[in-house]
């Protein structure tokens, strides 16, 4: 429940570089410009040793500018500390360049990343969709997606989206 | 036309190498799976193979994708549970833990102390559980047909006590925001008890059945390599990364849920291959047993409630067991129904709309049989979640997958895959 001691040992450091860094329930997370992202990651994996990429994901806010948020949960091993890299995108060029050079195991994160909402990321080795079929339209997770609303591939039944389920 | 191409049937394809004018066979593409019995589920691989071995592999999957996460968005927080729970069903109890875990810091509350014991008490039986069922698989696929038999006959044994408490062999939604939803049951400790009584012997067996077992070493010492720093580069986390040198468990780590309380230690060894990691596991559910042990003791001392008392956020309704199993309490039922109006409002605006969690995000990890399964919560301030990202371990894990097999026969793919421990339902999500 609480900020673990390693975490904020490398907080002052941190603040140093990021005076806008955020310390909230428990947590870490600050927030880099796409064009930084690659030197700023090279830079904590290098200088403090958050080396390990546990998880990439984004975020769908249609209301917010820019819309798409990544969020990228770098974990140091030893000493263990964790801090997140959020980037902002905006709906009109989800671009952002991949980070499989420094992180591989940042292939399949961003192949699901780009599958579920879209987002591109730029110099990824092979960048297709990997959980859903390769023919699929549109991207699921988007929030202006609805849940159902698709035709099931085999028996050609249709499942109404599930706003729409009870009239 | 020699012998062998007259037995297949015709000269296999031949190509000449331009640069050596040398007569080579062409690769061949093969399609392992996705129902395919050594594929642990619907797990496809696309092997290119030169005879016995394989030149490259790439792992597909998807085929077990039920939109989980995006499910999670049009549910209440406590019904985002029973989603959860059931993406890697082999550990459900850390599903539930983690996404639980998550939504409890964006809260901001503290479960009650027996909840943190039988939470504990519970991941670590699943623990064993679910290794029991890598053991099992594993030994299949390696041709040990009675590993197998064993294997799934203690779990057995595991899913009864489970079911006793929770109602349900798998998928239980057990663990709950604010606690678990009803304690042990009354015959709970002393099953456990005969269980701990148990299986230590029982994994003498094993060891004694496989550990020097010529043809179990043959399949698995050496096979499946995966250095630390490679296992680091891909993200791979759990025995396979414990198996490889590095000493990494969130338990240890990051305690949550009162770990840095138990004395138990963490298994590693340093050959990363498939060998070391049938040793760590074993190791692991020895370990697993120590807490058990420890929780029963905590568990007899400690009294109280097993769901947080704040009504705002608690599940109101009480559960008892009856002639027909895990039910609503008689007692309470005619409490809300009978005796306090505003108990059945509450009860009513509970079930159905449920709590609020203040807007935020939170990144929750815990240490799954499979490694770091993390829990990425988005809250808007509502009633449902407005994102639930898990990081599912098996998902990442099954990465090293071409760095484990390229290079090495078929066979051998098999024990590294299974080695893997790769759960499809965690996977694809």
């Amino acid at each position: 429940m609480s900020t673990s001691p390693a975490a904020s040992a490398l907080e002052p450091r941190l603040r140093e570089r990021y005076p806008e860094l955020v310390a909230a329930r428990g947590e870490l997370t600050v927030v880099v410009e796409r064009e930084d992202l690659m030197d700023e990651l090279a830079w904590l994996k290098d200088s403090m040793g958050l080396g390990f990429l546990a998880s990439l994901t984004a975020t769908d806010w249609p209301d917010r500018s820019p819309r798409f948020w990544l969020a990228y949960e770098l974990r140091s091993l030893d000493p263990p500390a964790r801090l997140r890299v959020k980037v902002g995108l905006p709906v009109g060029d989800p671009h952002v360049p991949s980070v499989t050079g420094p992180y591989p195991t940042a292939d399949w994160h961003e192949r699901e990343t780009f599958d579920l909402y879209g987002i591109e990321f730029d110099g990824h080795p092979s960048l297709t969709r990997i959980l859903l079929p390769d023919g699929w339209e549109g991207y699921p997770l988007r929030k202006t997606e609805p849940l159902g609303g698709v035709n099931t591939r085999f028996h050609g039944a249709f499942h109404p989206p599930i706003d729409q389920r009870i009239s | 036309m020699s012998d062998l191409d007259a037995a297949r049937g015709g000269p296999a394809a031949r190509v000449v190498d331009e640069g050596t004018g040398e007569i080579r066979q062409e690769t061949m593409i093969i399609n392992m799976g996705p129902q395919h019995p050594s594929t642990h589920g619907v797990l496809r691989l696309l092997l290119e193979l030169d005879g016995e071995t394989v030149v490259s592999c790439a792992p597909v999957v998807g085929y077990l994708h039920t939109g989980i996460e995006k499910n999670t968005e049009y549910r209440t927080w406590v019904q985002g549970i029973t989603f959860v729970t059931r993406a890697d069903y082999l550990s459900p109890f850390f599903n539930e833990l983690g996404y639980c875990l998550a939504a409890e810091r964006l809260l901001g509350i503290e479960v009650p102390e027996r909840a943190q014991i039988l939470r504990v008490l519970f991941c670590e039986l699943n623990r064993i559980a679910s290794h029991l069922v890598w053991l099992a698989t594993t030994g299949l696929e390696l041709g040990a047909v009675s590993v197998m038999l064993y294997g799934f006959r203690e779990r057995e044994v595991l899913l009864d006590i489970f079911e006793a408490t929770t109602g349900l062999r798998m998928n239980h939604a057990y663990i709950r925001i604010g606690g678990v939803i009803m304690d042990l049951h009354a015959e709970g400790p002393s099953a456990i008890q005969r269980f701990l009584e148990v299986m230590p012997g029982r994994i003498d067996e094993f060891e004694a059945l496989l550990s020097d077992n010529p043809i179990w070493r043959h399949r698995n010492v050496g096979v499946g390599l995966l250095p630390a720093e490679r296992a680091l580069e891909l993200g791979v986390t759990g025995p396979l990364l414990r198996a490889a040198g590095v000493p990494v468990d969130l338990r240890k780590d990051v305690p949550y849920s009162g770990y840095e309380t138990y004395d138990f230690d963490v298994p590693v060894r340093t050959e990363g291959d498939s060998y070391a990691r049938y040793e760590v596991r074993m190791a692991e559910m020895r370990e697993s047993l120590k807490i058990v042990a420890q929780c029963l003791d905590r568990l007899e001392t400690s009294t109280g409630p097993v769901m947080i008392e704040d009504p705002k956020v608690g599940w109101p309704p009480k559960l008892s067991v009856g002639p027909d199993g895990i039910g609503n309490d008689p007692e309470y039922l005619r409490h809300i129904m009978e005796g306090s109006m505003e108990a059945l409002i509450h009860h009513f605006k509970m079930v159905t709309e449920g709590v609020a969690v203040p807007a935020g995000e939170v990144y929750e990890a815990v240490e799954s049989p499979r490694g770091e399964l993390g829990f990425y919560v988005v809250s808007d301030g509502g009633h449902r979640p407005y994102r639930v990202k898990i990081r599912d371990p098996s998902f990442v894990n099954l990465q090293a997958t071409p760095s484990m097999v390229e290079g090495s026969l078929v066979a051998d793919a098999i024990s590294a895959i299974a080695s893997i421990d790769p759960v499809m339902g965690g996977v694809d999500r």
